[in-house]
């Protein structure tokens, strides 16, 4: 069967399907210069659970610069919209000398693409993009070294642009990299780490380069998971039980006669149809009736906080120092709060999906997926299947946010796919989605902070139940803190996973809400308290430019507020000061305007790193004012976008970002950081605007209005 | 039991089968694999299955096929015939107006819609036109500027 030309329109370079075998990879490849990225201190750190297994480090990077000029870039990594199509290609195409239009993207692809552990912990820019520049950097001095001889002149003589050779002072000679290639076959292994460009020398990096997938995308020609369709393909819709846990006791499937074609698929507790048209799948498999035992439910919506508080009594010393008795000894005053957050839901546009095909015993799948490789492996335990019998291939993402690290579609789209002999698409329904989503957990944040008479922190207690800690290395001074983490596995109703930046939402709200508390205790601004209290240099020079950008000192319209936020996330220090409008008689909240200044290292591409914080900002909204999960026990009964509010266009105000200059620094994360502090700023600038603190989020008008009786 | 509607596609004909009761959407991604139109939520609350029919933007998850009988749907791969993109579709690209793209054809579709009615539509009037479309990577303001944009390069010819 072949399927591959489906992918004709983006990706045109994946149709050479190769077995998981280094030699053969190479060989098929054919001509062309391959450069091998390779192990030792210059591969992927093993980071952020990042465990990549050691046969598989000496291969993590590579390009090939064809014959025909064209570039080729391998990587593990996914497009999701957090444009590393972009800026992964401009990297490369800075240190080989080619125009970042000659670049092809070749991402996430099982056979074709180096190992990686997964697209996410905004890790890439910081992680994916040192090998490819060594690699481009050492396929460079390679080209240079064929030209020289070519020429019989030194290769210092010599110089690069847009993909041709010159030799200096002499523009008759010259020699473009296609030529080059032509019958070459090199494959170099790095042994050390190549010279590659500074910051001063650079041409394309710092520079705003438009998305290179833009135009795909604009004109519908942009594929993803669902817009696959092969031959003799049906499409798969599972009966589902209301509530996580479920256990299958009955089926009866006797309603499925009246849907000529339909087929039933039953694997344990999988109970599917298939059908060659989607819509008579979803209502055949609605019409199966089947009984199920559902767990009792232990916490609601309401009640979740206290549940686990009440069930998490073990807590994990995070970081710690000083003394707690001599802080609240010092302390003048001392303010004690709990901050709560309700689960969230990534709620990408695009619900997950796979589409697959069985070969003899061959799987091959476009799923999407975070995680390709993981993907691959999750498919291949499930269905009992050598791991290089699973081959995912290369294709975008309709939204991710840490929702689409989990592939359970997958796994049933494989064993549909097997069981009914069929090609299959499954994407899920958006109340599917809703169901099936690992939810940024609900959590419980219990502060206790003290402030001395000249407004210095004296004290910080930081006890976090199901936020993680990631993001709560204390930046501000306080000679007597603990942090302890609460948690346990199984805690929650239903799965929980990675949502943007995690449980980093969730404790900069608390951290910067309670932060706020003080400065206000202490009768000093807030501004002025931070960069009084703050340790971290590069912090306070983050807030500065944030302040100064924001106009901190100007007036306030009647009812407007301003309230300000830190955080630090993937390597990044991020300042947000947000102004909000709030309506006291409704609770209803305004945002009138944000402004973002960060510290991100090195920017390799402004314009995308903007876009990145814009993005984060607007959907961070959400989570602050919006977006809350409601259930009881395992019954989801938040199903689509009619109950569970995401920022929108009337939402969204004017944001501006600022970077710090650091073109020598190197680059530091951009897709998660900034929206951290979302939450925080806005929750500082409603009590700004009209006196109500919210302890929890959302921040939303019954909680407004309820806050606002106790002022 | 089928029937056979007929109608136009993108300015050319076409006459499919269908129950009569499936989506507009099925039938043009399903059956006739024009892909660019996107499933996102399918009870018309997010937009991403915005298309044309007889100039007015609707949700192709919420019409039944036996509506489409006779009418004219346009959806984004009408856009650009001859591949020479649409004002919308440059400025969309000018503007970087997109991240992940799977709302963008809804999106570009609805302002479609906005300025085939109000050509001269002001900045508040794109805002609560476009409100019902919903963006998870957070494009909204930039998707303002593109239209905007757009619609003052339109209203130059």
């Amino acid at each position: 069967m072949r399927t591959d030309k489906e992918m004709d329109p983006f990706f045109g370079n994946t149709d050479k399907p190769v077995t998981y075998d280094r030699r053969k990879f190479l060989k098929n490849l054919g001509g062309g210069i391959v450069v091998v990225f390779c192990i030792g201190d210059l591969s992927m750190p093993d980071i952020f659970g990042q465990n990549i297994p050691l046969e598989d480090l000496n291969f993590n990077a590579y390009l090939r610069v064809k014959e025909n000029g064209r570039v080729d870039c391998y990587t593990g990594k996914i497009e999701m919209g957090q444009g590393v199509i972009t800026s992964l290609a401009m990297v490369l195409a800075e240190e080989l000398g080619v125009s970042v239009y000659s670049v092809d993207m070749i991402m996430g692809d099982t056979e074709l693409c180096p190992y990686d552990a997964g697209t996410w912990g905004s890790l890439t820019t910081r992680f994916a993009d040192p090998p490819i520049r060594a690699a481009a950097a050492e396929a460079r001095e390679v080209l240079l070294g064929l030209a020289a001889d070519r020429f019989g002149i030194p290769k210092d003589q010599l110089e690069v642009k847009e993909g041709i050779i010159y030799v200096k002072n002499d523009p008759t000679k010259k020699v473009s990299y296609a030529e080059l290639t032509k019958g070459q076959k090199i494959v170099k292994s790095l042994e050390q780490k190549p010279e590659i460009k500074k910051a001063k020398d650079f041409k394309l990096i710092g520079k705003p380069v438009i998305s290179l997938d833009a135009e795909a995308k604009v004109t519908g020609k942009a594929k993803y998971t669902g817009d696959i369709k092969l031959p003799g393909m049906v499409y798969a819709s599972i009966a589902r039980p209301q509530v996580h846990g479920s256990k299958k006791l009955k089926v009866d499937a006797s309603g499925l006669k009246d849907f000529d074609g339909a087929r039933l698929i039953e694997k344990g507790d999988l109970v599917a149809v298939v059908h060659t048209d989607p819509e008579i799948a979803d209502k055949a498999a609605k019409s199966i009736k089947i009984t199920w035992e559902a767990p009792a439910a232990r916490a609601n919506n309401e009640t979740i906080f206290k549940y686990l508080e009440d069930n998490l009594k073990e807590g994990k010393v995070f970081e710690e120092g000083g003394n707690l008795k001599t802080g609240r000894d010092t302390s003048k005053t001392v303010k004690e709060a709990s901050y709560h957050d309700g689960y969230k839901a990534h709620a990408s546009i695009e619900t997950h999906g796979a589409t697959c095909y069985f070969e003899g015993d061959k799987l091959t799948m476009w799923a999407s997926s975070q995680t390709p490789f993981g993907t691959r492996e999750a498919v291949s335990k499930a269905l009992e299947m050598p791991l290089e019998k699973v081959h995912l291939k290369q294709i975008f993402l309709g939204g991710g946010f840490g929702g689409k690290i989990y592939n359970d579609q997958a796994v049933e789209a494989a064993t549909i796919a097997k069981l009914c002999g069929n090609p299959v698409q499954l994407v899920w329904s958006r109340n599917e989605e809703f169901l099936y989503d690992k939810f940024r957990p609900a959590a419980v944040v219990k502060t206790a902070a003290g402030v001395d008479e000249n407004g210095k922190l004296t004290l910080w207690e930081f006890d976090i139940y199901c936020a993680g800690t990631r993001g709560t290395n204390l930046f501000y001074d306080v000679p007597n803190n603990r942090t302890r983490m609460f948690d346990q596995k199984g805690i929650h109703p239903f799965g929980t996973g990675a949502w943007r930046a995690p449980g980093n939402n969730t404790t900069t709200f608390a951290r910067e809400s309670h932060i706020d508390v003080m400065a206000h205790a202490a009768g000093i601004d807030p501004l002025t308290f931070r960069l009084n209290n703050l340790k971290n240099e590069n912090m306070a020079a983050t807030l500065k430019l944030a302040a100064k950008t924001f106009g901190w000192e100007r007036a306030k319209k009647s009812g407007h507020g301003y309230g300000i936020a830190l955080g630090e996330d993937a390597g990044t220090m991020v300042a947000i000061i947000a102004e909000v409008q709030v309506d006291k008689n409704t609770g209803k909240v305004n945002p009138v305007r944000i402004v973002c200044a960060q510290d991100m290292g090195q920017v390799v591409n402004p314009h995308g790193a903007t876009l990145q914080t814009e993005g984060g900002i607007t959907m961070g909204l959400g989570y602050a004012l919006y977006e809350e999960i409601e259930f009881e026990g395992g019954d989801v009964k938040t199903s689509n976008f009619n109950n569970y509010e995401i920022a929108r266009f009337s939402k969204t105000p004017p944001i501006e970002c600022v970077f710090i200059d650091k073109m020598d620094a190197k680059p530091e994360g951009g897709g998660e950081p900034a929206i951290i502090c979302v939450g925080g700023a806005i929750a500082n600038a409603v009590f700004d605007a009209c006196g109500a603190r919210v302890y929890r989020m959302p921040v939303s008008p019954e909680r407004i209005l309820e806050a606002l009786k106790k002022v | 039991m089928k029937q056979t509607i007929s109608f136009k596609l993108n300015g050319k004909p076409v006459t499919v089968q269908v129950s009569g009761e499936e989506s507009v959407l099925t039938v043009i991604r399903t059956y006739l694999d024009q892909t660019g139109t996107k499933f996102g939520c399918g009870l018309g609350e997010c937009g991403s299955c915005t298309v044309i029919i007889d100039k007015e933007p609707v949700r192709s998850c919420m019409i039944t096929a036996e509506d489409l009988s006779g009418k004219e749907v346009i959806t984004i791969e009408g856009l650009s015939p001859g591949g020479t993109l649409h004002p919308l579709q440059k400025a969309f690209i000018a503007h970087d107006a997109l991240q992940c793209g799977f709302c963008t054809p809804g999106m570009i579709m609805n302002a479609y819609g906005l300025l085939l009615k109000s050509p001269k539509v002001s900045r508040e009037e794109i805002i609560r036109g476009m409100d019902a479309n919903l963006c998870r990577c957070g494009s909204y303001n930039r998707i303002v500027d593109a239209i905007e944009s757009a619609a003052k390069e339109m209203n130059k010819n």
